[in-house]
């Protein structure tokens, strides 16, 4: 029953996330990508239960390992996603933000 | 924290997922939506640690410490031109960790059937988001050859991977271990496969490889959730999931070419273009500055020139320059143009142009006939008007700016080769197009000077 119900969870998010998304204008790609690739280090969740869980010594370290390269995603990508947004500025408001 | 209450915080991380994505939807909201949405991964990793499964810390501080800080300092070392390659390297690493979640999944007791199948899926996905991503890195850092690596047998030897991969997943689900032997040899043909998959796809296809490796890091989660029985992973996971599929949709449309067309096939060795011969018309900065200051509305159209040429802040300066003379500038941007989707917006953004500027495809060619002057900065195949007329060109079809029907069109060019040999666009022919050669950002910069002076 439990594959049913995230299978359930799986096929809305899906249509939500299509639904979400295709109304991201072109301009925003970029950001999009690598707005995603921080949400995508979600899989830290995982690991962190895996590398603190008391599972076995190889377990925890992949678990660690995985926590590393999730974290680099999660910094890495709303830092980045943050500063490429700041970029966009409206005709009026070009003049004044300069680069960050 | 009880598990119950845990569940009930993913949820209301979820639904910030959700809003921050719908912020996106423009760039005024843009940045709160960002915000939102790395709060929603906040919430999501604090109430994990409450979890009381995790008894020890340290490992986790130094993992995520380490992993912080490289993140950091590369989110503020990239340059704006390098983003694919960054893009390219986070597909990665969301690829990797994947990986190694539903590997250390196997170690938790009374996995089901079906729970083995879905870390088997999150450890292929995973496995093969890492090396096709490192690859495409190379790839696009030119660290490799980014041409498409073609060989006679590649066909059987990927058909041999897959087969392989798919026969070790199912002898190693008949009979699951920690030390199955079959669980490397799914770990390795997957990573193999990766490599294999990315191995013939040239540079100018990377836009739909990116956005592909991109969905894929996102479905790797998402098998990780099912391994762990976790929603948030599955929530998240399938937002870039789709993020990515709409993405290499909206570029292989952009290239009028079908996915399998891009993965299966090396690009350039399709077709031979009908080559065209003619007489192409110089032009000094002079004199385009004088048709330039004459125009009432100007469109720059870019490509991965401009950004290799590093000519963008000097194209929003001459931009300036030219609205203050009373013309209507726009930049328009094709859905393909550099080497990720919205890469020139980006670009253009960095150099303080404003983002109302920027217009698409779809915008500009209905009214690219009011435009009195179309300068192509970098860009080749996304203005070659073959696409539309010549059916022996490999871009026919695709849709293009049609910068040959504005009435005068500038094209940024280095050089030109050997002056009248052939080549596969005509538009540098056209009767209204003028070559500017040189250096695209010294080009622009001597047009800028008369302005000025």
């Amino acid at each position: 029953m439990e594959a049913v119900f995230l299978a359930m969870v799986l096929m809305l998010s899906i249509f939500l996330g299509f639904e979400l998304i295709s109304k991201v204008p072109a301009t925003l790609h970029t950001p999009l990508m690598s707005g995603a690739n921080a949400i995508s280090g979600i899989t830290i969740v995982g690991a962190l239960i895996s590398a603190g869980g008391e599972s076995g010594a190889m377990s925890s370290y992949l678990g660690a390992a995985a926590v590393m390269f999730a974290m680099i995603n999660v910094a890495g990508g709303y830092l980045v996603t943050n500063r490429m947004l700041s970029m966009f500025k409206k005709k009026d408001a070009g003049q004044t933000g300069g680069k960050s | 924290m009880s598990a119950v209450m845990i569940n009930l915080w993913y949820v209301v991380a979820a639904a910030l997922f959700i809003f921050g994505l719908k912020q996106l939807g423009s760039p005024a909201t843009a940045v709160r939506g960002n915000v939102l949405s790395s709060l929603a991964m906040v919430i999501a990793i604090a109430v994990t640690l409450l979890n009381k499964e995790i008894l020890t810390f340290e490992l986790i501080l130094v993992a995520a410490l380490i992993g912080a800080v490289i993140g950091a300092i590369a989110a503020q070392k990239v340059e704006m031109t390098s983003m694919p390659e960054m893009v390219a390297l986070f597909n990665g690493s969301g690829g990797i960790a994947s990986l190694m979640v539903g590997w250390a999944a196997l170690y938790n007791m009374g996995n089901t059937t079906f729970t083995d199948v879905t870390i088997l899926l999150s450890i292929v996905i995973g496995g093969m988001t890492f090396s096709g991503s490192i690859l495409a890195w190379g790839k696009l850092s030119e660290v490799m050859t980014s041409a498409a690596v073609v060989f006679g047998a590649q066909r059987i030897v990927n058909a041999g991977i897959l087969v392989g991969l798919v026969v070790c997943s199912v002898l190693f689900c008949l009979n699951p271990s920690v030390d199955s032997p079959y669980l490397y040899a799914v770990i390795a043909l997957s990573l193999l496969f990766g490599v294999m998959a990315v191995l013939p796809i040239g540079g100018a296809d990377m836009p739909v490889v990116i956005s592909l490796l991109n969905s894929y890091s996102g479905l790797a989660a998402c098998a990780a959730g099912f391994a762990i029985n976790n929603n948030i992973l599955i929530v998240a996971g399938s937002m870039v999931g789709a993020a990515g599929i709409i993405l290499t949709n909206i570029m292989c449309k952009a290239m009028n070419r079908s996915l399998g067309h891009v993965l299966f096939s090396g690009f350039g060795a399709v077709k031979q273009a009908t080559k065209v011969e003619g007489e192409v018309k110089p032009i000094v900065a002079e004199d385009a500055f004088l048709i330039l200051e004459a125009a009432q509305s100007v469109s720059f159209v870019p490509g991965y020139g401009m950004a290799v040429a590093q000519a963008q802040h000097v194209v929003r300066e001459l931009g300036e320059l030219l609205e203050k003379n009373g013309a209507e500038v726009t930049y328009a941007i094709h859905p393909v143009a550099g080497r990720m989707p919205g890469h020139m917006n980006v670009l253009l953004a960095e150099a303080n142009v404003p983002y109302d500027q920027l217009v698409e495809m779809e915008d500009i060619n209905p009214r690219i006939d009011n435009v009195d002057v179309a300068v192509v900065i970098g860009a080749n195949d996304v203005v070659n008007p073959s696409a539309r007329n010549d059916e022996n060109s490999p871009i026919y079809g695709m849709p293009i700016i049609n910068v040959d029907q504005a009435r005068t069109v500038f094209v940024l060019k280095r050089s030109m080769g050997s002056g009248f040999s052939g080549v596969d666009n005509p538009l540098f022919f056209g009767d209204n197009t003028r070559m500017l050669f040189g250096d695209a950002k010294q080009s622009i910069a001597a047009v800028v000077a008369e302005f000025k002076g």
